[in-house]
């Protein structure tokens, strides 16, 4: 107990030297090495701001039917001979910007993607650590569940429990709820993975001395597990769900498509894209290619960042 | 190897079973099964009458237990939307989906296999590294965004390819396929190139990674030691030794096709299994939705057991130690 004051300042100093490490760091430097994640970082961040400031960077409230005037329909991207200079990107069926679209759409892709991700964390790292911890009957039910949820795609998944859920919300109530509903589909469709990786993470560190030692400080199994092990696990567990957010954009995205994800009323990326499905055929092109190129902009950013911070941290592959 | 491979299939049958559970429970507890079937000026007494008609009344074991002998024989009810026995949808859309899937596996492991083994063997050649690119672009593409663009460009702006449907079907008694005639050779162009990217993406990645682990091993470098032409170095030593990772991932993959075609065959119209499950899930009918999740579920289950049986045909070494 008399030491704690002393380790206490000793971990805040730890922290400044780490934050200074960090900065001058190998990882650092093979960042800024690395152009495309450089790149592929600006674009995720430009994503990120386009979606949190949307009502500040367009004056258009492209989901309030009452500001929508029929009359500005079909207006193709202001580079065609018709093209209207207010609507840089053109406007679709209902005389909405696609522009100002894409950013609120953009918004509800990474509402879903992050909260769904983080939903599959906090389901599968407690899960990941307890099979991981204590073995015997738990690892192998937990383990057992999630062989066989990994061998159906997580897409099939979030489909069926989606589906499930619309046939018990009856009516308007879906509606309303498809958001969370949505998180809560992809959420559960993916925890396994990250159950593995922490699992596999936790059998390493439990055999380990300072595991050993905290074991005979008495400390309580849940002190061990989440003071002790959880540190020390995560870190792997954070690289794939950077993957794993983009993974979940692209499942959000194809369910809206399909219809069975976030309603018209206020569209997704995926909504945006099949509403302009109708429109490819007459030639209006641009009211589902926008959005198509905004989606695979956003996930092909996240994915170079997952890639690079894969290659980075996983010292089997340098 | 017999005993391997009882196990493997009392497992597949817990699978099966567990999956028919869920769908019994889907089909008995989401709403009430009777008022999905009848019509609105349907009386007390009539709806009492189907319900003792169905067995619906019965103790719910013995409801389980009928629902189990029906999908046994692929009964399945009849669709709440369209009012036809479930079993009959299915035989009509299987076929489509059938061969949708079967031609998009053949493109995935064709072109995968021999891009991993192209850019695996010539790791640093310009066209392994576009090649690898390209397939990084082709996994940050989703199923549908693929299909528009080739929608886009084959179908509306040249004009070579049709965008929907199958074209010009031939029936082989029950089996209708679209495999005989040219314009069912031009319409599953399409869907079955979208289809197969994604998969073709993945297996040429774990068939290069595989390559370039096992060119590492001592056994390869003694088989260029021992003047060995590259071809069989290559092919005969370590494209086998590749083979078991190979074969689990597309096994894998080519189960998740299926889950695919759903996507595929919404954007092309094509009228499969995939798309008769979601519309399915957007008007609730349940029937239709358990009896294809019951239909997939046996398909990744025989999949995995054809795996398994794979792993003895490629590993002598599992047919040694059963063997004992």
């Amino acid at each position: 107990m008399l030491m704690k004051p002393e380790t206490e300042v000793g971990s805040h100093r730890h922290l400044l030297t780490s934050v200074r490490r960090v900065l001058d760091s190998d990882v650092a430097h093979s960042f800024f090495a690395s152009p495309a994640t450089v790149l592929a970082a600006l674009v995720t961040l430009l994503f990120v701001f386009m979606a949190v400031f949307a009502p500040v960077l367009t004056s258009y409230t492209p989901f309030n039917p009452s500001t929508l005037d029929l009359m500005d329909s079909f207006i193709p991207p202001v580079w065609d001979a018709n093209g209207d200079p207010s609507h840089l990107l053109g406007t679709d069926d209902q005389g909405r910007d696609v522009l100002a679209a894409i950013m609120y759409g953009t918004r509800i892709s990474l509402i879903v993607g992050l909260c769904s991700v983080l939903l599959s964390l906090l389901i599968g790292v407690p899960l990941g650590i307890v099979s991981g911890y204590f073995g015997g009957w738990i690892d192998s039910v937990v383990m057992r569940i999630a062989d066989i949820q990994l061998t159906i795609p997580p897409i099939l998944i979030a489909l069926m429990i989606d589906g499930v859920t619309r046939t018990v919300l009856a009516g308007n109530l879906h509606e309303t709820a498809a958001i969370p509903v949505l998180i809560l589909s992809i959420g559960i469709a993916s925890w396994p993975q990250y159950a593995r990786v922490v699992r596999s993470g936790t059998l390493v560190e439990r055999n380990k001395d300072y595991i050993a030692a905290a074991h005979m400080a008495q400390s309580p199994p849940y002190r061990i597990m989440i003071g002790h092990i959880l540190p020390n696990v995560i870190g792997p567990t954070l690289v794939i769900a950077t993957i794993g957010v983009a993974v979940a954009i692209i499942i959000e995205a194809t369910l809206s498509f399909l219809g069975v994800g976030v309603p018209p009323t206020s569209p997704s990326l995926g909504t945006l894209i099949r509403i302009g499905n109708d429109y490819v055929f007459s030639g209006e092109w641009w009211i589902s290619l926008f959005p198509c190129l905004a989606l695979v902009m956003l996930v092909l950013a996240v994915n170079l960042i997952g890639d690079w911070l894969r290659d980075t941290f996983n010292p089997k592959l340098r | 190897m017999a005993n391997f491979i009882v196990t493997r299939i009392l497992q597949s049958a817990a699978v099966m079973f567990f999956v028919a559970l869920i769908c019994f429970c889907l089909f008995r507890y989401v709403g009430d099964p009777i008022v999905n079937m009848v019509g609105q000026e349907t009386t007390i007494e009539d709806m009492e009458a189907l319900r003792q008609s169905l067995g619906l009344d019965k103790p719910v074991l013995v409801q389980f237990a009928h629902f189990i002998a029906g999908a046994l024989q692929g009964e399945f009810g009849i669709s709440y939307r369209l009012q036809r026995p479930v079993s009959e949808l299915i035989a009509e859309r299987l076929p489509a989906t059938l061969e949708l899937v079967f031609v998009s596996a053949i493109i995935a492991l064709t072109l995968g296999i021999s891009g991993g083994l192209l850019t695996g063997i010539k790791r640093n050649a310009w066209y392994s590294r576009l090649v690898l690119a390209l397939s990084l672009v082709g996994v940050s593409l989703p199923t549908f965004v693929v299909g528009i663009l080739l929608i886009y460009l084959f179908a509306v702006t040249l004009n070579w390819l049709p965008s929907f449907g199958r074209g010009q079907v031939v029936d082989i008694g029950w089996w209708s396929t679209g495999l005989l005639t040219v314009s069912g050779w031009k319409a599953i162009i399409l869907p079955a190139v979208t289809l197969a990217l994604y998969q073709t993406t993945l297996i040429l990645r774990i068939v290069r990674a595989e390559m370039l682990e096992v060119r590492r091993t001592d056994f390869i470098k003694f088989a260029w030691a021992r003047g060995l032409a590259p071809r069989s170095v290559y092919f005969n030593h370590a494209l086998r030794n590749t083979l078991i990772p190979v074969i689990t991932v597309t096994g894998l993959q080519i189960g998740s096709l299926i889950a695919f075609s759903i996507i595929t065959e919404t954007v092309f119209q094509w009228p499969g299994m995939g798309s008769l499950f979601i519309h399915a899930v957007q008007f609730a009918d349940v029937p239709v939705m358990a009896a294809y999740l019951v239909l997939v579920a046996l398909f990744f289950v025989l999949i995995n057991l054809i795996v398994d049986l794979l792993y003895f045909a490629v590993d002598p070494r599992l047919r040694m130690s059963a063997g004992h």
